[in-house]
């Protein structure tokens, strides 16, 4: 009944005026009946009566609700007196609105990075077998993007009754290959171990998915493909389950359909199709990953017994480590190789949130992104509390006359807090649509072509409680304080004086916001500093390698029925003819390629000695070096003597020099590499000595490194990576590579250019770049903003004192040095505060430098004129404006 | 000056009692404020004198407790008037009151009356 009332009430009023007013009519007739004259009748009603509107006051009262009617009058009251200064409500809510919206935005992606769990049942009680500190004792080959085990651990593991866990199971993550000629076509793949699907707890969406007695003897391995894929590749088709597919060139019947929530194990990424382990060795017959003891490219996930804890169930890993790595040690291994292998211990670590190399390569950046957004914030507000400061000194009377009059301290600060809360709810708004733009085109800043992100960055309810938080968060940090002065005040004191004076002088709260802001824009700028300088070092390093220019073609001819002994030919054969393409330029064949992120090393051996370290190794054609632009510096290149049955040709770099051949000419001395036992090592002659170069990643230190003639290779398979430096522009030349694959049957190609390729390792460094040097320019300016909303204010304050003062002499000059002195000093005491937050911060920044300490002077100092110069620059004009006052008006204008 | 909102500085027994007596004079038919007020003071022989302001806030509350209902209306000197009746529920109100109060005024009596001396140890 209330509810009806209260949105009735108007109309209730009206009757009760109507009621009231026939009382009176009664009672005036009644009093002239008894014998008064109409005026006394009159006045006797109304004195009967009482005061008709009080009453009717009392009865609309108990018809409404209270609390939330003046809530909703300060709301309204709140919102008139910012569309009276739409250019504070403007600036208020856009400022707010782009620090909630990068807050968010940034806080989204470290949500579904970090945050979540994995779409499987009961997530918490998964952990990782692994072994337990990730040793560097490992060698041989790695592949996958989570290679913790080889197939033969991973067996014994699987069969060797642990008690701690109710399911095991195993993957490898690995790309796929979907085209059988021509350009490839790439999809994400893994193998999984047949217990893989029940152990995580995964539906199937169609199809039935393969349980542990499927896996022996893999009679019959059958696809598994994602939700997605089968809606891209197949509609959504049921009858898709039971067509083959055909990967790497050979077919399979898809068997199931995982629910659509599942995108495998790594946060970030999306599989495509999968295949159980034992379908690795039908894929790629020349290279059998399960008899390998040491290629190491299988990860191995667990549930846990109710009541293990992950400490119990790495006591019982640890207990069965020594006997599975005594009877799996590679037979190639030398002694101290082996000794660290034996070594090893396998652990559980919690596994809730998959494993993410993204959440590696971007979780710090993000912090310290979303530390730095936060300042930005911070100081949007010390802007924002610094205006309503200003507003409620200019309101003091208003707010002294109303306090006078009774209204409690309560109920007007309530009042103003309803225009910060506006302010705040609309900035939040704004700044949640803004993040969802933003989150958009962050991922796409971090997503490659060839690594696409797949993050649910979906605006949900927890994007909505982030940004709700941060508006009631600010709304608190500007409105409370400036609320609270402002109903501090004491009315008489308020109406009495006419000029106002500034009680608390040097320190007041205003000049504390700005040097606070000051302040951490310094830091912010410092930041910005070091974050551009390096990516500028990153980009610029000199890795010896020229890359602009060259083209990068890997092609895959596993399907081109190319015999095992034809391949020496067959590959030098169609680099013959990739060379004679028109414009080709330079084509030198490499077996890795450089500065991409792949890699081989082995122990060495100089003069029968093993050394410490692993050089880096690649093979490559005669011609690379010139074509990378990493040029001999003694000695020579490979050529036509560097055959097989010739003594084999290494050229070595400088850096390999000096640490293993250092003292002697090293044209002409010997070295070998590891050999099994019982096989005689390949003795390799140095040749020749080439510039140093980094090797796979332009992070790295410069390595030694070891170069051998590809004509040489004895192990050929069949992928080959070929380096193109064309005459003409890449788009020309690109289209006949991918041709020439297709004029041969089943061969694939796939090509790139090399600076792209190394551009996509320094994604972190331009992420970070851009955006804190977004964020420090963007703070700097809302600081300079502030300075000159104190400074001006401050002056317009003291005009009766300027005029005072030039009337009395002083000259503009010394009115322009008074206001920039009051300006400097809050300038310096924000850098020296600034100087020192940024000095013990840094250390914090220092793992993402590159090139630079975090101390480094120069960068602080930098940044401390640049804001220096900038706060000059905003207090100029208001001290120019206080120079160039005009005595007698500002006297007069008291 | 009271804040706006508070009810009059009277005891919440007044409250209830004025509540009843307004139903008390519904008892024998419709009527209107004016009506109402008079026929209160009349009863009392002027003891007691409401203030007739406060009675609209009163009938306002027991009509939107359901106990009286309104409806506009012609007055003996055909004026517009709005005339209040007791409900159903006014009606069981009204009884329930009228005994409560009853008790009171026993309680009240016993007190100030004892029936036979106490005395004090």
């Amino acid at each position: 009944m209330r509810w009806l009332r209260f949105f009735r009430r108007e109309r209730w009023d009206a009757e009760r005026a109507r009621e009231l007013a026939s009382y009176l009519e009664i009672e005036i007739d009644e009093n002239i009946a008894r014998g008064m004259r109409p005026d006394a009748a009159r006045t006797a009603a109304y004195r009967k009566l009482g005061n008709p509107t009080r009453i009717r006051e009392e009865v609309y009262d108990m018809n409404s609700l209270g609390f939330l009617e003046t809530t909703w009058h300060d709301v309204r009251y709140g919102a008139r007196m910012l569309r009276r200064n739409p250019g504070f409500a403007l600036v208020a809510i856009l400022s707010l609105a782009l620090g909630i919206g990068a807050n968010t935005a940034i806080f989204q992606l470290i949500d579904a990075l970090r945050l979540r769990s994995l779409p499987v049942e009961s997530p918490e009680e998964l952990v990782f077998v692994r072994i337990g500190e990730t040793p560097n004792g490992r060698t041989g080959r790695f592949t996958g993007r989570y290679p913790m085990l080889t197939y033969g651990v991973w067996d014994r593991i699987d069969k060797g009754n642990l008690t701690s866990f109710d399911g095991l199971a195993a993957w490898g993550a690995t790309t796929l290959e979907l085209a059988s000629s021509g350009e490839s076509r790439p999809v994400q793949g893994m193998y999984v171990s047949g217990t893989f699907y029940a152990t995580l707890g995964v539906h199937a969406a169609a199809g039935r998915l393969p349980q542990a007695a499927d896996d022996a003897g893999c009679a019959e391995p059958g696809v598994v493909v994602s939700y997605p894929f089968w809606q891209r590749q197949y509609a959504g088709d049921a009858s898709a389950i039971g067509r083959t597919i055909s990967v790497d060139g050979k077919p399979f019947p898809i068997v199931a359909v995982t629910e659509e929530k599942f995108f495998g194990m790594e946060v970030g990424r999306q599989f495509d199709v999968a295949l159980p382990l034992c379908a690795q060795p039908i894929l790629n017959p020349e290279s059998n990953a399960l008899t390998s003891p040491s290629w190491w490219w299988l990860g191995a996930i667990a549930r846990l017994r109710p009541g293990v804890t992950v400490e119990q169930a790495t006591a019982e890993l640890q207990g069965v480590s020594p006997g599975i790595f005594e009877a799996t040690l590679p037979g190639n291994y030398n002694a101290k190789s082996a000794d660290d292998y034996k070594a090893f211990r396998l652990a559980a670590r919690p596994a809730a949130d998959g494993t993410s190399s993204l959440r590696q390569q971007y979780g710090d950046a993000l912090t310290m992104l979303l530390w730095i957004a936060g300042l930005v914030l911070l100081i949007a507000c010390g802007n924002l509390a610094n205006l309503m400061l200003a507003r409620a000194t200019a309101r003091r009377r208003e707010m002294a006359v109303r306090l006078a009059i009774g209204a409690s301290r309560r109920r007007l600060m309530r009042q103003l807090m309803a225009e910060s809360l506006l302010v705040a709810a609309c900035g939040a708004v704004l700044g949640a649509w803004i993040a969802s733009l933003l989150g958009g085109s962050l991922v796409s800043f971090i997503e490659t072509p060839a690594s696409p992100l797949f993050l649910d960055i979906a605006p949900g309810w927890r994007m909505a409680a982030f940004a709700t938080g941060l508006g009631i968060l600010t709304c608190v940090a500007f409105g409370l304080v400036p609320a609270l002065r402002a109903t501090r005040t004491e009315p008489g004191k308020a109406l009495g004086s006419r000029g106002e004076t500034d009680p608390s002088g040097r320190f007041n709260l205003r000049r504390v916001l700005v040097v606070g802001q000051l302040a951490v824009s310094l830091v912010l700028l410092v930041g910005a500093l070091l974050f551009v300088l390096t990516f500028y070092n990153v980009a610029t390093v000199d890795t010896g390698i020229r890359t602009e220019g060259v083209i990068v073609a890997e092609y895959d001819y596993r399907r081109a029925g190319v015999a095992d002994d034809a391949h020496a030919p067959f590959q030098r054969e169609f680099a013959e003819t990739l060379r004679n393409l028109p414009g080709a330029g330079e084509v030198a064949r490499v077996s890795i390629v450089p500065l991409s992120g792949s890699g081989w090393n082995q122990s060495l051996f100089v003069d029968g000695q093993l050394q410490t370290g692993y050089p880096l190794i690649n093979r490559v054609d005669g011609n690379y070096f010139s074509l990378v632009g990493s040029p001999i510096v003694s000695g020579r290149t490979f050529d036509v003597r560097d055959v097989p049955g010739a003594p084999n040709a290494a050229v070595v770099t400088e850096k390999f020099v000096e640490r293993y051949l250092a003292g002697r000419d090293p044209i002409g001395r010997t070295f070998h590499f590891d050999a099994a036992p019982g096989e005689t090592p390949t003795i390799y002659t140095v040749v020749g000595v080439a510039r140093n170069a980094r090797y796979s990643d332009v992070h790295d230190d410069v390595e030694p490194m070891v170069y051998l003639a590809m004509e040489q290779e004895t192990q050929y398979g069949p992928f080959l990576s070929i380096l193109v430096r064309p005459d003409v522009p890449a788009e020309v030349v690109t289209p006949a590579l991918i041709t020439a694959a297709r004029e041969r049957p089943g061969m694939l190609a796939q090509v790139s250019t090399l600076s792209d390729t190394v551009k996509q390792t320094l994604v972190r460094e331009r992420l970070m770049a851009a955006l804190a040097g977004f964020f420090g320019a963007l703070a700097a300016a809302l600081a300079a903003i502030g300075l000159y909303g104190v400074m001006s204010y401050m002056v317009s304050r003291r005009r009766q004192e300027i005029g005072v003062r030039m009337a009395l002499g002083a000259g503009r000059g010394r009115i322009l040095g008074m206001v920039l002195r009051e300006a400097g000093v809050m300038v310096a005491a924000g850098l020296v505060v600034g100087g020192v937050l940024a000095a013990l911060g840094a250390r914090y920044t220092q793992s993402m430098l590159f090139g630079l300490t975090a101390t480094d002077a120069r960068v602080i100092g930098g940044a401390a004129v640049l804001l220096a110069v900038i706060a000059v620059l905003a207090s100029l004009w208001p001290a120019q404006r206080a120079a160039r006052l005009e005595p007698t008006v500002a006297l007069r204008d008291a | 000056m009271p804040r706006r909102g508070t009810p009059p500085i009277q005891g919440d027994m007044l409250q209830g009692t004025l509540d009843l007596l307004i139903l008390q004079t519904l008892v024998p038919g419709p009527a209107h404020g004016h009506t109402i007020a008079h026929v209160i003071e009349h009863r009392s022989d002027d003891v007691l004198q409401v203030e007739h302001g406060s009675l609209y806030p009163a009938l306002h509350r027991l009509e939107s407790r359901g106990w009286i209902q309104s409806e506009w209306g012609t007055s003996d000197n055909n004026r517009r008037a709005r005339f209040y009746r007791l409900t159903r529920t006014g009606r069981k109100q009204l009884a329930q009151a009228t005994s409560r109060w009853d008790e009171l005024v026993r309680a009240v009596d016993r007190v100030i009356r004892p029936a036979a001396p106490e005395t004090v140890d």
